[in-house]
């Protein structure tokens, strides 16, 4: 295992691809300490930035400490091991990841989690704006794997989702689901409003707050509870909308019906 | 200027009748000449190496509006292909819709000295002509989108071919281009109207005027100009199962124009064009009708627009067909209607060799350029990027030249166009001079430019020279080290100077613009009406309108002497 410390407290962005247990695998302490990494504009090594420990328990584990919220990419598109980050940690973390697992004990920065294939994300603070949502302007979103929030999620997260599970204990901002298509998302509290928009299928619960329904979901049923995923089940009734009916979607919103008694006049007459 | 000798290379020059003499070639001045000074001229050694004309792509969409309302659209595309600076060149991002100087960079490394811009609207002129000062190593010209222009469409339906051809001469100079091309005729004009025309027949609303008449009437105002290119057509029907019979419609309604010099059409992505079938479960490929109709007759050209498997945008000026692609795919995309010029349609197409439609396409395109039997009459392109980008070129020469790598790719093509492929029947081995001819010499003569494809004295001093020996290399089984080759040209040399060597760019160069100057025996007429109607239909005054000289960085004006 490998324990990186960071030396200063950074002004500028890191690109830190190269922290990433696939890279570390079979190198020397001092290979590592040479891989390539870029402060703003300079090539660096990884030791000018960062402190690096061994500790020898043969994995290629890594475990960063110190002010890493402008580190970006850490663990890009890695496929096994561990990385625990005890901290804020700058965007882009596990972007394109394949398998294994990281651990945030802080908040995460935007598009955490983008495009995920597989593998498991730990948030253990906020989730940050566009999580687990594509590069701009890219319709390949998270395909698979899971995300735990403890804490909120900013806008515009779950774009083009295609696969997984992403589960929030807090609240979610605007746009959540766009234009997603398969998987399924738990948010425990509020939601604001513009809830997965151009959704086409995959399923999203919200057991807090939902202010209004997008006029494109049409109202189906009333349902008890929803399975989550093998471990989980969230507790009811939930109103059940489908849509988004201008992209001819399939997708299933379940929205509290005891936290939201507002949507009651609107959609009661409908069951 | 240097002086410059490429000696003992094995030079393929079919304008010339040369097939792999090994000869020298002599550059001075930036000119072919007939010899050099050895002791004072740099010696290039292409002992073993493969010598061709610059090469020239007759159909690229490289500039203008619809280009960069692609790029604008696809931050994706971008993101996976990045272009760092060099102590040299620019920095910028590629894939599908490569920025501007990283497009004269790539181009240059295969070997391209000449690119041709097949579409500008004449309201994008000088955004287009902005775009191409940018693109560095090559030379370039665009075309004017001329075929729904509505002035044509009025003189052209009270069959005034005189005045039209006056009003076309003058549209050449305003918008400093170089060709006349025609997308969809009608089919625009009709678009702003929410339709289309689905036969060369089909009237165009408020003009009563039909395709067939469009396209004639342009092809004789091509004839009274003088023009150096024929016309440049993008057909009716383009993209939808069963167009064939709409393409041959087409070719056969030009066949009187034709008197026995230059061929009066220019058929573009012939590809899109060749569909049979009623829709698209039973979509297949027409190219032995279209190919065997083309090898009875002479009056036309065509391109390729040959499908590469990847990713890429689709952009055409035609509007619905774009629309049509839209509701196949439902990805993002982008239309417009460009005020009463054209339209134009954006959207990210991924070609897959698992979709049966692609497949057939793939396939279409490469049956087409090798069962039409003079390769002096069809021309490589993917049309850049509908079919796939540019720098896949490669590959499709490694198709064309060895039956072995076609094979290989339609092995792993989706079984329903693996049994509806004319392929495996196709025997035809495209040689290094047939090569050379579907890829710079038969280019530049449809496109008329004497000093370009050719290396006899006089000629532009553009040579693309690869790391091939035709003695030693067979191309046929080596396909692999032959896609490598052309795709890093061992030298790219640009009006005689050496701007690539070993498939990295030693110079950078600013390629010159060409653009024709009509001269007819009376002017374009000019008066108060036109004025009043750019005041009251365009969003650009009359005055505002031309592309001014200062637009045009390096420009090279072509003077024509008209017929009218």
């Amino acid at each position: 295992m490998f324990v990186l410390t960071s030396l200063k407290k950074f002004d500028i962005p890191v690109q830190a691809a190269c922290i990433n247990p696939d890279v570390f695998e079979g190198k020397t302490l001092k290979q590592i300490a040479e891989l390539p990494i870029t402060e703003g504009s300079l090539q660096l090594t990884l030791c000018d930035l960062f402190k690096i420990e061994e500790t020898p328990d043969g994995t290629s584990n890594i475990t960063l400490n110190g002010d890493i919220s402008k580190v970006k990419r850490i663990g890009q598109g890695m496929t096994k091991g561990e990385i625990t980050i005890n901290g804020d940690v700058g965007m882009h973390t596990g972007e394109k990841m394949v398998g294994g697992k990281i651990t945030i004990n802080g908040n995460a920065g935007g598009w955490t989690g983008s495009q995920l294939r597989g593998g498991t994300i730990e948030i253990h603070g906020d989730g940050g704006d566009y999580l687990a949502s594509p590069y701009r302007g890219s319709e390949t979103g998270m395909r698979g794997g899971l995300i735990l929030v403890d804490g909120s999620i900013g806008t515009d997260s779950a774009c083009y989702m295609h696969g997984g599970v992403i589960k929030v204990k807090g609240n979610a901002g605007r746009f959540l689901g766009y234009h997603m298509s398969k998987g399924t998302i738990y948010i425990e509290k509020n939601c604001e409003y513009r809830l997965a928009p151009c959704m086409t299928g995959g399923k999203i619960v919200i057991s807090g707050v939902l202010d209004e329904v997008m006029p494109t979901f049409t109202v189906d049923g009333v349902k008890g509870k929803v399975k989550i995923d093998a471990e989980q089940t969230a507790q009811g009734p939930f109103y059940v909308f489908l849509g988004d009916l201008a992209e001819h979607g399939t997708g299933k919103l379940f929205v509290s019906k005891p936290s939201n008694p507002q949507l009651g006049p609107i959609y009661d007459k409908y069951l | 200027m240097t002086e410059l000798l490429i000696k003992n290379g094995f030079v393929f020059d079919p304008i010339n009748k040369i097939n792999g003499e090994k000869m020298d070639i002599a550059i001075k001045d930036g000119k072919i000449v007939a010899a050099v000074n050895e002791k004072t001229a740099e010696i290039i050694d292409a002992s073993g190496l493969t010598v061709m004309p610059g090469a020239v792509d007759i159909h690229t969409h490289i500039a203008g509006g619809e280009v960069n309302t692609g790029r604008i659209l696809r931050p994706e595309d971008h993101v996976k292909d990045v272009e760092r600076k060099t102590a040299i060149t620019r920095s910028g991002v590629g894939y599908s819709i490569p920025s501007t100087f990283t497009t004269g960079y790539r181009y240059s490394k295969m070997g391209y000295t000449t690119v041709m811009n097949p579409s500008m609207a004449p309201l994008e002129a000088k955004h287009t002509h902005e775009e191409l000062n940018d693109i560095p190593m090559v030379d370039k010209a665009t075309y004017p989108l001329l075929g729904d222009w509505w002035f044509v469409l009025e003189y052209l339906s009270k069959d005034k071919i005189e005045e039209c051809a006056r009003h076309i001469a003058w549209m050449l100079s305003t918008t400093k281009g170089y060709a006349i091309k025609i997308v969809n005729p009608g089919g625009l004009e009709s678009w702003g109207f929410g339709g289309n025309v689905h036969s060369i027949d089909d009237q165009v609303p408020n003009f009563c005027i039909t395709p067939r008449e469009i396209v004639r009437g342009l092809a004789k105002v091509n004839k009274l100009l003088n023009l150096p290119h024929s016309i440049h057509l993008h057909t009716n029907n383009l993209g939808l199962p069963g167009n064939y019979s709409t393409t041959l419609d087409t070719m056969k309604a030009l066949e009187d124009i034709y008197t026995g010099d230059k061929p009066v059409c220019h058929i573009t992505h012939l590809q899109f064009s060749s569909f049979a079938g009623d829709g698209w479960g039973n979509m297949k490929s027409a190219a032995d009708e279209i190919s065997k109709y083309i090898n009875n007759h002479n009056h036309m050209t065509f391109d390729m627009g040959q499908v590469i498997f990847s990713e890429t945008t689709t952009m055409t000026a035609d509007g619905p067909f774009e629309f049509t692609l839209y509701q196949l795919s439902g990805h993002k995309w982008v239309n417009a209607d460009v005020e009463t010029e054209t339209s134009g349609g954006i959207i990210p197409m991924h070609y897959k060799r698992t979709s049966a439609v692609n497949a057939i396409q793939w396939s279409i395109g490469l049956e087409l350029a090798l069962l039409i039997t003079d390769p002096w009459k069809i021309f490589m392109t993917t049309d850049h990027p509908n079919g796939g980008p540019f720098f896949a070129y490669p590959k499709i020469m490694a198709w064309l030249t060895s039956r072995k790598a076609r094979m290989a790719m339609l092995k792993k093509c989706h079984k329903k166009a693996q049994k509806r492929s004319l392929l495996p029947s196709i025997d035809r081995e495209l040689s290094l001079y047939e090569l050379a001819i579907v890829t710079r010499a038969g280019q530049a003569k449809a496109l008329g430019l004497p000093n370009k494809g050719h290396l006899g004295v006089g000629a532009d001093g553009d040579v693309a020279i690869y790391n091939i020996n035709p003695e030693t290399l067979d191309i046929s089984k080596k396909f692999r080290t032959a896609r490598r080759a052309f795709g890093n040209a061992a030298y790219t040399i640009k009006d005689g100077e050496i701007l690539v060597k070993d498939g990295e760019i030693v110079k950078t160069a600013s390629g010159r613009t060409m653009w024709l100057d009509v001269n007819t025996a009376e002017p374009c007429v000019v008066d108060e009406d036109m004025k009043r109607r750019f005041r009251e239909y365009w969003t650009v005054e009359y005055d505002n309108y031309p592309v001014f000289d200062h637009c045009v960085k390096v420009p090279e004006k072509i003077t024509v002497k008209a017929s009218v």
